[in-house]
């Protein structure tokens, strides 16, 4: 499905900033792998994601979504095969347009935009059922501005917007973390009801242990631009917090740092 | 009695540059570029339709001509900005600049006399009351073909590229198309505004795009405050637009009529530009503070009624 290989990034080289982020990151993600992604600042987490949705080109490497070598595609050709949500409620959606016209332009996303009327009627009346089944009352609501609703509503018609052509693979960068527990908590929900019931690849980069350990079949961890924890199937199901601290000491040398990820 | 008679002057004027605030429109508040293309793209307009009016063609290939002349500049200014990455303002300066030398190697000389007796113009300043009425056919025209066009798919991407390019490029729109699209038709339109100007006046002149784009902001700010107030729609938003030039025109001619000194116009204009665009900045400054200050008082409170 995705196939990363050898992939190299730094920013800034040449600089006292230079700031190595990918150092031969490999990953091969399977159908339907749902995986999670956690490490401490800097390991390269969001550098991978960007890297796949195609934000900067790599120094090095090779990346590969469903056979197809995406390396060198732009990213808004590149967005045919992926959907995306931010960590940032305010990235993923156009404030002064109507959550209608936000979400038509996400269907049309991979095809060819033409000179016809951008929102029937009728499709307008099909994302009435998408936004019921979010449950947040925003059915009724096609017509209001993006920019009037909250981060959590933002972040919830992001995904709709992600999801509704389905994509090859589904990106959430840290897409709950800017939210208050509670919302954050729906918008995680939803997110495992899309995915499953889509059948969605995705990678979903957390803050919190206990969701990465909680969510999908499969968690990485990363560190120093690699992946250092490698757990699926079973072994996952078996994990705990303290299993995986034990396995980055293990893994890497060091104590994890990130407060963040330990206390959330 | 002389400012009554300049009345329908004055709301030609206004319809026409209207026209041109439309244009400014696109850029400035769709695209969110401050494209200073507009002082020369004008003026394009204005030349090209003297030049080719003069050389006997019909008035309506003029018309087209001048668009395309307007569209091909903005287009240049596009590719500044995305396919060299020159920041937008600075791309539209040179473009402005490319223009001042183009629009003079066009006319010829600095000024181009097309007299409404000697050629077939649409509208003048002879008869404002024909020049009102159709300026008034050109606005209603370009608005409904731009509302149209902006409710395409295409047009949303434009929108949405303007709104949130992040937001965009993830939803596979091609935002650097969409910038030379845009700023093509935005200038195109502003041509266009330019040619009827230059028909109005009775001639075309190397100087007459100066400090445009202070009057199309005028028109806009004016324009804006109030049919935002009235319904914040695409269409009400553009007809608030053109209403804005024509309010502008008024309180031009009525500032002359009290025999203010001209030369200072465009100062003032620039001044009330200044103040209007600061409005929002300051708003936010001072009464963003106050909501603060609110929010930590209802807060204690509620820990109050807990405890």
């Amino acid at each position: 499905m995705l196939k990363i290989t050898n992939l190299h990034m730094t920013f800034n080289p040449g600089t006292v900033n230079a700031k190595k982020a990918l150092d031969g990151l490999n990953l091969e993600l399977n159908e339907g792998d749902f995986v999670t992604v956690i490490g401490g600042n800097g390991a390269g987490k969001s550098t991978m994601l960007n890297a796949i949705a195609g934000v900067f080109p790599p120094d090095f490497g090779k990346i590969e979504i469903d056979g197809v070598d995406v390396t060198k595609i732009p990213e808004y050709k590149r967005a045919a095969y992926l959907g995306r949500v931010f960590q940032d409620p305010m990235k993923g959606t156009a404030a002064d347009m109507e959550i209608a016209e936000n979400l038509s332009i996400a269907a049309r996303r991979g095809t060819r935009r033409r000179f016809v009327w951008g929102l029937p009627r009728k499709e307008r009346e099909s994302y009435k059922k998408l936004l019921a089944d979010l449950d947040l009352g925003l059915e009724n609501r096609l017509s209001s501005k993006v920019g009037l609703l909250s981060g959590g509503q933002r972040q919830a018609v992001t995904l709709l917007m992600a999801t509704i052509k389905q994509p090859k693979l589904l990106l959430l960068d840290e897409h709950t973390a800017a939210l208050d527990p509670k919302t954050a908590q729906k918008v995680l929900d939803i997110t495992e009801r899309i995915v499953k019931e889509n059948n969605l690849t995705t990678v979903m980069i957390t803050h919190n242990m206990r969701d990465a350990i909680r969510y999908g079949n499969r968690l990485i961890m990363m560190h120093e631009g690699k992946i250092i924890v490698d757990v699926s199937g079973e072994e996952k199901k078996k994990l705990t917090v303290e299993i995986l601290l034990g396995l980055f000491t293990k893994a890497s040398g060091n104590e994890f740092s990130n407060d963040r990820a330990i206390l959330g | 009695m002389g400012f009554l008679n300049a009345l329908p002057g004055a709301v030609a004027q206004g319809l026409i540059w209207g026209l041109f605030a439309i244009g400014l429109y696109i850029s400035y508040k769709i695209l969110d570029i401050a494209d200073l293309t507009v002082d020369g793209s004008i003026c394009t307009g204005a030349c090209v339709l003297a030049v080719l009016l003069t050389k006997g063609v019909n008035i309506y290939l003029c018309l087209i001509a001048a668009f395309v002349a307007g569209a091909i500049a903005g287009a240049v200014t596009g590719l500044f900005h995305t396919a060299m990455g020159i920041p937008p303002i600075l791309s539209g300066i040179l473009t402005q600049l490319i223009l001042w030398s183009l629009n003079l190697k066009i006319l010829g000389k600095a000024n181009l006399a097309i007299s409404s007796r000697k050629y077939p113009v649409l509208l003048s300043s002879m008869d404002n009351w024909k020049a009102i009425v159709v300026s008034m056919i050109f606005c209603i025209l370009v608005i409904v073909g731009l509302y149209l066009f902006f409710y395409t798919e295409v047009g949303f991407s434009i929108k949405s590229t303007g709104d949130n390019e992040h937001m965009s490029r993830a939803q596979g729109v091609n935002v650097n198309f969409n910038k030379v699209l845009g700023l093509a038709i935005s200038n195109g339109i502003i041509a266009l505004s330019g040619a009827l100007l230059a028909q109005y006046q009775g001639f075309a002149d190397i100087n007459m795009g100066r400090g445009a784009i202070v009057i199309g902001l005028a028109a806009i700010i004016i324009g804006l405050s109030v049919s935002m107030k009235i319904m914040p729609n695409f269409v009400v938003s553009l007809i608030g637009v053109v209403s804005g030039g024509i309010a502008y025109y008024l309180v031009y001619t009525f500032v002359i009529f009290l025999g203010l000194d001209t030369d200072l116009l465009k100062m003032l204009s620039a001044i009330v530009v200044a103040i209007f665009l600061a409005v929002p900045y300051l708003k936010k400054k001072y009464f963003t503070k106050q909501r603060i200050f609110e929010d930590a008082n209802a807060k204690t409170e509620e820990v109050d009624e807990n405890a």
